[in-house]
């Protein structure tokens, strides 16, 4: 087994993450790894391209941190709660630093993953015509369907230089078990570079090859493994910790300034060493608040003769 | 009985529109309770699919966002963003899409990306998600906003999700598989669209509403059905089960 695989969160990001780089930190809502952008603001990285379908506040805060110079995206909010203001600032009036934006639909966004996972060209689809968008994003093309001769919207490819996907468990190599909202983890896997897998738990092999139906990322894809429990707080892990929604409201206070998102980003970001420390740091009565009551499926068989 | 707030009262009528057995594609806030809603009232055998690719969610409680663990929970199926996207909306497989916005002209034209200028906004929203991706292909498109005159205009500042263009020329020409824009619904009105022009037309005033206080809060002149309706006034058991799906009033403010 080749387990040099393994190392650090703070390793792994030094290793795979630079400056200038496409960065596509994965999760629709869900899995969301927060250590990993904590990393990247302690690395100190500068002008990346942070590219997700839902900034959601992990970019929020990497923008407020002044990481980032482009923000590709389709849903610039805080779910339930209202705007991203960190990245309002960049954007309307450059604190602390410009951003420029490269902006798609959900559907855009994701399919431009998956012609990057697959290698496709580009992706026509459904979508697009008739909106404003692509008077606003060069990359957004209309050609014509050579088989009925209508006007079809396409995307080009996506293929970030480094991908992070959480997963719920991983074997050492990189074999991934993903389950709950799967959003675009596997696309971005494979359309990604670089691959950081990062895991709630380390399992055994026989584990993973126990349920081969739930390995969405197989190990060859993956570039290290990184066992980081609760990496994805305030973000959740189905079956392991439910999302942190009183926090989501939070950082709408906490980002009322500049200074005061800064203060935040100090005091639990650059203030802390590790994910360890910072779940230390972490009330815990809050966090057994987030543990969930067990469901778990039927079991299959995947016996052969 | 309680009186209703605009919010309940919307969440309410909207809630009616669905019928049982329909797929609907569901949007975070106000859009969720009214399929919530629905599925505890007359549509029982509503299949709710949401843009993080829960299908057929059976939520115990009411999720913050559409990726909510609790959707997952009991779910019929889950499936990845592209798929949900791919096969489902694209497939043609969604009757009903629900959608909000910060403006929307009379043709149903929806602006959720910013308020001025792109390059400059006064104001920057969150942008499409979904949204202009369920506009181009659910067949029926309903909108739930407050009736508020900066909210309807003239002529929107980003045209985010396409309804009917400038009518149903313009609209017919982009040859998208979706049905359109279907009703829009306030705090004062149902709106549904003209099948020749495609404009936006008052079909029903809520309880105690004139028509003239629709007019008031719409920047255009406002086109009146023939036979205009009254809608009918919540029933108690709607609104017991409408506040039962969110007693912590985190959307029903």
């Amino acid at each position: 087994m080749d387990s040099s695989k393994l190392m650090t969160m703070k390793e792994a990001v030094s290793k795979f993450v630079a400056d200038g780089d496409t960065v596509y930190l994965a999760g629709f809502t869900h899995m969301i790894p927060f250590a990993a952008g904590h990393e990247i603001i302690r690395q100190g990285r500068k002008d990346l391209t942070l590219a997700r379908a839902t900034p959601d506040i992990i970019y929020d805060q990497m923008v407020a941190a002044g990481c980032a110079k482009r923000l590709i995206f389709s849903y610039a909010g805080n779910p339930g709660v209202g705007s991203l203001r960190c990245f309002r600032r960049a954007h309307e009036k450059g604190v602390p630093k410009p951003l420029e934006v490269e902006e798609y639909t959900h559907f855009g966004l994701s399919g431009r993953l998956f012609a990057g996972a697959t290698n496709m060209p580009f992706l026509p689809m459904r979508t697009n015509l008739g909106s404003g968008l692509p008077a606003e994003n060069d990359l957004i093309k209309t050609i014509k369907d050579p088989y009925t001769g209508d006007e079809v919207s396409v995307v080009p490819p996506l293929k970030p230089d480094v991908a992070v996907v959480h997963v719920q468990r991983a074997d050492a190599n990189g074999n991934s078990h993903i389950w709950g909202i799967i959003g675009e983890q596997k696309d971005a896997a494979f359309a990604a570079k670089k691959v950081i897998i990062s895991a709630e738990e380390i399992v055994d092999e026989s584990v993973i090859r126990s349920d081969p139906n739930r390995t969405l990322v197989p190990d060859f894809l993956a570039h290290s493994v990184v066992h980081e429990p609760w990496c994805a707080h305030p973000s959740y892990v189905q079956g392991y910790y439910d999302r942190d929604n009183e926090f989501y409201m939070e950082w709408d206070k906490i980002t009322k300034e500049h200074d005061s998102t800064m203060e935040y980003i100090q005091e639990w970001v650059l203030g802390v060493e590790d994910r360890a420390q910072y779940m230390k740091k972490y009330p815990k009565s809050k966090l057994d608040a987030l543990l969930p009551k067990p469901a778990f499926s039927a079991p299959v068989n995947f016996g052969s003769v | 009985m309680s009186e209703v707030s605009p919010t309940e009262l919307m969440v309410i009528v909207a809630a009616r529109e669905l019928k049982d057995g329909e797929s609907v594609l569901v949007g975070v806030g106000v859009p969720n309770l009214a399929a919530n809603l629905a599925k505890r009232l007359q549509a029982p055998n509503l299949l709710m699919v949401y843009e993080s690719g829960a299908v057929g969610s059976n939520p115990s409680r009411m999720p913050l966002s559409i990726g909510d663990p609790c959707l997952v929970s009991g779910a019929k199926s889950v499936c990845s963003m592209y798929e949900q996207f791919a096969y489902y909306l694209q497939g043609g497989r969604i009757d009903v899409g629900f959608l909000g916005g910060a403006q929307i002209d009379k043709f149903g034209n929806i602006n959720s990306t910013v308020i001025g200028s792109y390059k400059a906004p006064k104001v920057r929203l969150p942008g499409s998600g979904g949204a202009c991706d369920i506009a181009s292909n659910v067949k029926k498109i309903i909108v739930i906003t407050p009736h508020e005159k900066r909210r309807f205009v003239e002529k929107v500042d980003f045209l985010t999700s396409p309804g009917f263009i400038d009518g149903k020329d313009g609209w017919r020409k982009l040859k998208l598989q979706g049905g359109g824009p279907y009703a829009v619904i306030t705090n004062l009105c149902t709106f549904k669209f003209d099948e020749l022009t495609g404009e936006m037309t008052v079909v029903a005033l809520h309880e105690g509403v004139t028509i003239e206080q629709v007019q008031e809060n719409t920047p255009w002149k406002v086109k009146v059905a023939d036979d205009l309706e009254s809608t009918p006034p919540p029933k108690q058991e709607e609104i017991e089960a409408l506040r039962a799906l969110d007693p912590q009033k985190i959307y029903l403010r």
